[in-house]
């Protein structure tokens, strides 16, 4: 951990008054960048503190969305979403991430910005494009079994990690961005990230010095919902495939579709493809096979990863399946399904 | 007359005496240890490479930075014997050098240690120091073949190559093939090992976090080439070892380097990722089985190759056929190992050495093979269950593991499967578990002042395991005092040299040598009773209540021996007094107070243990669930049912076996290191991606004790129990996979995409 100095805020318009070095990174939980300034991946010369911003830790509820303050933890959005029948999903999803010591600290904000869990980004003493432009990357020929086979290049298949974004994208959230100059912009979290391309260094598309300052969920009906995490372990570990599901079905017809993949994109991933294949289609194994198949069209394998495109395939079908099954039986039903 | 046996505490599940010192954060820890003088900390700056010499080394930018005292290379650090030094002394007291040579022997190897006032200054400091290593291409074990040497001698004391019996046909109508694999793994204790160290110029004191501390003394006195009377080790408290902690490591040579250099106390706290390459680890298997049986499920042969690296430089190699040799009568037995020397950091004792994996592979293969010949997993065990060793044709001391299968499947409900739910699969496992018991020379005292207070003093260790509680129950159980009035010092160079703790042998040999030394005291006081009581016998009872001493006259005829066995067994039973009224003395009083402490030193040794064959044993059974779509394996129940002697205190027995289990499960379904072959590091040295089972993995966890005291193996009936959970506990697993799929997994850990590729491959056949 090099040597760095530290500014805090407490309102939003103090944004507008820091004065940042190149080096500067904002810090909301600390439960991800404390971690990689320790191991020397992340080394900031200033950390802009934001764990005393006032205006940006609660969650309001409107008309037709919820804002989400940046700051609001993992748990307090999970027990908000946990409430809420339409965003069930949200609060499954928040759920099934890390512990409940590292959920009451990280952030809304932060969880968005998280970094990968690629063992090669992590360990400096290996080559890797996002940590070291032009480096290399050598999670394409050793072992990548938790790496992406979607939205991946030759020059980075790190997956994002995050489970709440994975629920975000699928419920079709935005996030709400403030300059340094105090202008203010909203992105689609399905356009938040970038794919790694040529430059995996790049993550998301925040400007310098831009802030999330807050999430917005549209209300809407997402019927029966289902955040099915498949992983190495039961608990503390990230998605090897994760689905967020949630659907509304009138006879046999998909009426709605919500979906966000996790654990198999270079970012949260939003299954556009096999969305389009299901929305007003006769629910049935066969249809799910073609959505899945159009989505896994452009999916490429690296060697310890070859059974994620079977397993995101079988985690995809069994969660569509069961809330199928659940709203043929409650066809009214808002909200999760639960293991028991 | 009857003694109050409500007191005789041994054996009953009392709660750690400890206890309430760790819940509360007083019982200090290596790390949280003080000098007078507060400790600088030291950093290690790690090798980035595998093996090579270093050819550039550049420390002035680290040396100039905020709070650095000293940057310590093999330029500067000063002299230590050569590492691995002297050939005649064992692994744990040889010397553990380090910086004291431009070699580097493997990844993650310190290059360097730079010493600041604070964690950060040195941390930031050793990313300052600059490196070159010309590096070879390292050596490693990439297929079973490669391993061609015959290990000197394993772990245990086993030999590498066993061949007994002669094959016939009679017994071929079954045969299988099985080659199975299992993956490096590591102990993963949850503290890291940690020194705090200081130097005088004469004396070096040592806090440090080591399961056996008088060998620790001997590694420091040969590393550093001192008096062992200069030495001072403690280690009161200790957050788990596994085998990673039975020697000194690198944080404790650093350390000791360091306070040598500055001559100050310098404190060096392994990091997660340090660990994995500065702590041993347990190095991947290859296990090749032979195994055949006649149509009645009658076995012929056994054959076990175990192929595995060995760190270069480093005597240890496992007995992974151990478990092959033992469990099963067979024709034929063939058990052999090889090694092939590696550029990997330390390979050592890791949870189990030999059984955990051993186990993992031979009691899967023989499910298969009872499979195979169309017998039932269990009813196939119980059917070749040995009468005397297969191999050495000697006699158990005691042998349960019959029992253990029967009553154990009885209470498990053995093939009773509850109806899966949609989209699920339910399985049971069975698997035998058998691990040799021995009995280590170790001593122990115990003193009496004249208030009645007992103090037990060993250099003993308690990993966190109970040996304070249970010394404490076995010198309260001998006076028939209360335990808290017990008090129980380990963990110190300066006491009594006790064996530490692993191998399973900690309990029964420290328990045994304590209990020898009450019973000296119990003859020292009674010898002194005499002058004042002419008629006492010498089977008369001593019964310490406060500062009193209180004889009870014992009915002579029915214990006419001062036999230490019958001592030690009558006290697990009432003691019959016969009617004469207790006598009654002030401790003050009967003895002269410059006699106090009375104390009696207790020793055991190889006469104190049976030559024939010692073994604790136990069954596993599982129930788990397996998801049809992902694979994914979720443990129902795990049950084991033990036989391991007398045991000391049923609660912190079963804590420590039931950890085992869960490590078993984690060998089972989730753990392995995975490792870059160019450079030969890890790939995943964190607890993030290296997966220890966290406790959502696991569900019900239950277990029973078979207990019938071993007089035999040990004085006082104890046989080991600390590496009997984890001994067949993750084949139990992988048997109730393979029951609930159809899948047999042979390369461990059994992960969901093999499952669920294993069970897509029959669906598509």
């Amino acid at each position: 951990m090099n040597p760095f100095s530290v500014q805090h805020i407490k309102h939003t318009q103090d944004i507008t008054g820091l004065s940042t070095e190149d080096r500067a990174k904002y810090i909301a939980g600390g439960t991800n960048l404390i971690d990689l300034m320790k191991l020397q991946v992340e080394t900031p010369s200033q950390l802009i503190n934001l764990s005393q911003w006032e205006d940006e830790q609660s969650i309001t509820e409107h008309d037709d969305h919820y804002r989400v303050g940046a700051m609001v933890t993992n748990t307090a959005l999970a027990n908000y979403a946990y409430h809420k029948p339409s965003l069930s999903l949200l609060s499954q999803a928040l759920l099934s991430g890390a512990t409940v010591q590292l959920r009451n600290r990280a952030t809304t904000g932060g969880n968005l910005l998280q970094r990968t869990r690629c063992y090669y980004f992590y360990d400096t003493t290996n080559a890797c494009n996002k940590r070291q432009p032009g480096s290399g990357c050598a999670a394409l020929t050793s072992m990548n079994r938790i790496h992406a086979i979607l939205g991946t290049s030759d020059d980075c298949i790190a997956t994002h990690p995050s489970d709440m974004a994975v629920a975000m994208i699928a419920l079709d959230a935005k996030v709400l961005l403030t300059a340094k100059s105090g202008e203010e912009r909203g992105v689609p979290v399905r356009e938040f990230y970038c794919e790694p391309g040529s430059t995996p260094h790049i993550e998301n598309i925040l400007e310098n010095e831009e802030v999330i300052t807050a999430v917005i969920i549209p209300k809407q009906r997402h019927g029966s919902q289902y955040y099915r995490k498949v992983r190495d372990r039961s608990s503390y570990a990230f998605a090897l495939v994760s689905v967020a599901a949630g659907l509304v079905v009138k006879g046999n017809r998909i009426e709605k579709v919500t979906l966000g993949f996790g654990g198999v994109g270079t970012k949260p991933w939003f299954p556009a493809s096999a969305i389009k294949m299901l929305i007003g289609a006769e629910f049935s194994d066969e249809v799910l096979d073609l959505a899945i198949d159009a989505e896994l069209a452009d999916a490429k394998v690296y060697g310890s990863n070859n059974f994620k495109p079977d397993l995101l395939r079988n985690t995809f079908k069994s969660v569509l399946n069961s809330l199928y099954e659940h709203q043929c039986e409650n066809d009214d039903y808002e909200g999760a399904l639960y293991e028991n | 007359m009857k003694i109050d046996t409500s007191k005789n505490v041994l054996g009953k599940p009392i709660n750690r005496v400890d206890g309430v010192l760790k819940v509360t954060g007083h019982a200090r820890y290596a790390a949280e240890q003080q000098f007078d003088e507060k400790a600088l900390v030291g950093w290690l700056v790690s090798s980035d490479t595998a093996v090579g010499e270093i050819t550039h080394l550049s420390t002035e930018k680290a040396e100039k930075a905020e709070g650095v005292h000293a940057v310590l290379t093999y330029k500067n650090a000063g002299p230590l014997k050569p590492f691995s030094k002297p050939a005649s002394e064992s692994r744990f007291t040889q010397s553990r050098a380090v910086l004291n040579e431009p070699h580097i022997r493997h990844f993650g190897a310190p290059v360097a240690l730079v010493i600041a006032d604070t964690l950060e200054q040195a941390r930031y400091a050793a990313s300052l120091v600059e490196y070159t290593i010309d590096a070879k291409s390292p050596d490693l074990l990439l297929s079973s073949e490669q391993a061609t040497t015959v290990p000197d001698s394993l772990d245990g004391g086993f030999e590498a190559d066993v061949e007994s019996g002669n094959s016939s046909h009679d017994k071929k109508a079954v045969e299988i093939e099985a080659d199975y694999t299992t993956p490096s793994q590591i102990s993963a204790a949850m503290e890291p090992h940690a020194t705090i160290a200081n130097f005088d110029g004469e004396k070096l004191s040592v806090y440090t976090s080591v399961q056996i501390i008088a060998s620790a003394v001997d590694a420091l006195a040969v590393t550093f080439e001192l008096d062992e009377e200069n030495i001072e080790v403690k280690s009161p408290f200790i957050g788990g070892g596994f085998g990673s902690k039975l020697g000194l490591h690198y944080d404790a040579v650093l350390a000791c380097l360091g306070a040598r250099y500055l001559k100050r106390p310098v404190k060096v706290v392994l990091s997660r990722r340090q660990v994995f390459y500065n702590a041993p680890h347990r190095g991947h298997s290859f296990q090749q089985m032979h195994l055949s049986c006649d149509s009645d499920g009658l076995i012929g042969d056994i054959e076990h190759h175990s192929a595995m690296p060995k760190a270069k430089g480093y005597e240890f190699a496992e007995a992974t056929g151990a478990g092959a040799r033992v469990t099963y009568a067979a024709e034929f037995i063939n058990s052999t190992h090889r090694i092939k020397d590696a550029d990997t950091p330390l390979i050592d004792s890791t949870r189990s050495p030999g059984d955990a994996i051993g186990s993992l592979a031979f009691e899967s293969a023989i499910d298969e093979l009872a499979l195979k010949a169309g017998i039932d997993p269990l009813t196939f065990r119980i059917k070749n269950l040995p009468e005397v060793h297969p191999v050495s044709g000697k006699r158990f001391t005691t042998h349960r593991l019959g029992d253990c299968l029967q009553e154990g499947a009885q209470k498990f409900g053995w093939q009773h499967k509850p109806a899966p739910k949609p989209g699920k699969l339910i399985g049971h496992g069975v698997a035998s578990a058998m691990r040799m018991n021995v009995l280590v020379p170790s001593a122990a005292s115990i003193s009496l002042d004249s208030n009645g207070k007992l103090t037990v003093r060993s250099d003993m260790t308690d990993i966190g395991t109970g040996s304070y509680t249970i010394l404490a129950q076995i010198a309260a159980g001998a006076f028939h005092s209360q335990l808290d009035s017990v008090d129980v010092q380990l963990g110190d160079s300066s006491l009594p040299p006790s064996c530490g703790s692993g191998g399973s042998f900690g309990a029964a040999s420290t328990g045994s040598a304590l209990m020898k030394a009450c019973e000296l005291l119990k003859q020292s006081l009674k010898k002194t009773l005499k002058q004042k009581l002419p008629n006492l016998t010498s089977e008369c009872e001593l019964v310490l209540e406060g500062n009193m001493l209180v004889v009870y006259e014992t009915d002579v005829d029915t214990h006419t021996t001062t036999n230490l066995d019958t001592h030690i067994k009558r006290a697990d039973v009432d003691t019959h007094t016969n009617s004469s009224e207790p006598q009654r003395f002030l401790l003050s009083e009967l003895i002269d107070k410059d006699n106090f402490p009375l104390t009696e030193i207790g020793e055991v040794g190889e006469d104190d243990t049976s030559e024939d064959e010692q073994y604790s044993c136990g069954a596993h059974f599982v129930e788990v669930e397996v998801d049809t779509h992902t694979g994914e394996v979720r443990l129902k129940r795990q049950y084991g049912i033990f036989s391991a002697g007398k045991i000391l205190n049923v609660k912190t027995a079963s804590s420590q076996i039931k950890g085992g289990m869960v490590w078993g499960a984690g060998y089972a379904l989730t753990e392995a290191i995975h490792h870059h072959t160019d450079s030969a590091s890890f790939i995943n040295p964190d607890f993030g991606e290296y997966h220890i089972a966290v406790n959502r993995d696991i569900a019900d966890v239950t277990l029973d004790f078979l207990e019938t005291p071993d007089y035999e193996a040990s004085p006082i009936g104890a046989k080991g129990i600390g590496e009997l959970g984890i001994t067949g506990a993750g084949a139990a697993i992988a048997n109730a996979i393979a029951d609930a799929t159809g899948v047999r997994i042979r390369e461990f850990p059994i992960t969901m995409d093999k499952v669920m590729e294993g069970l897509q491959n029959k669906r598509g056949g």
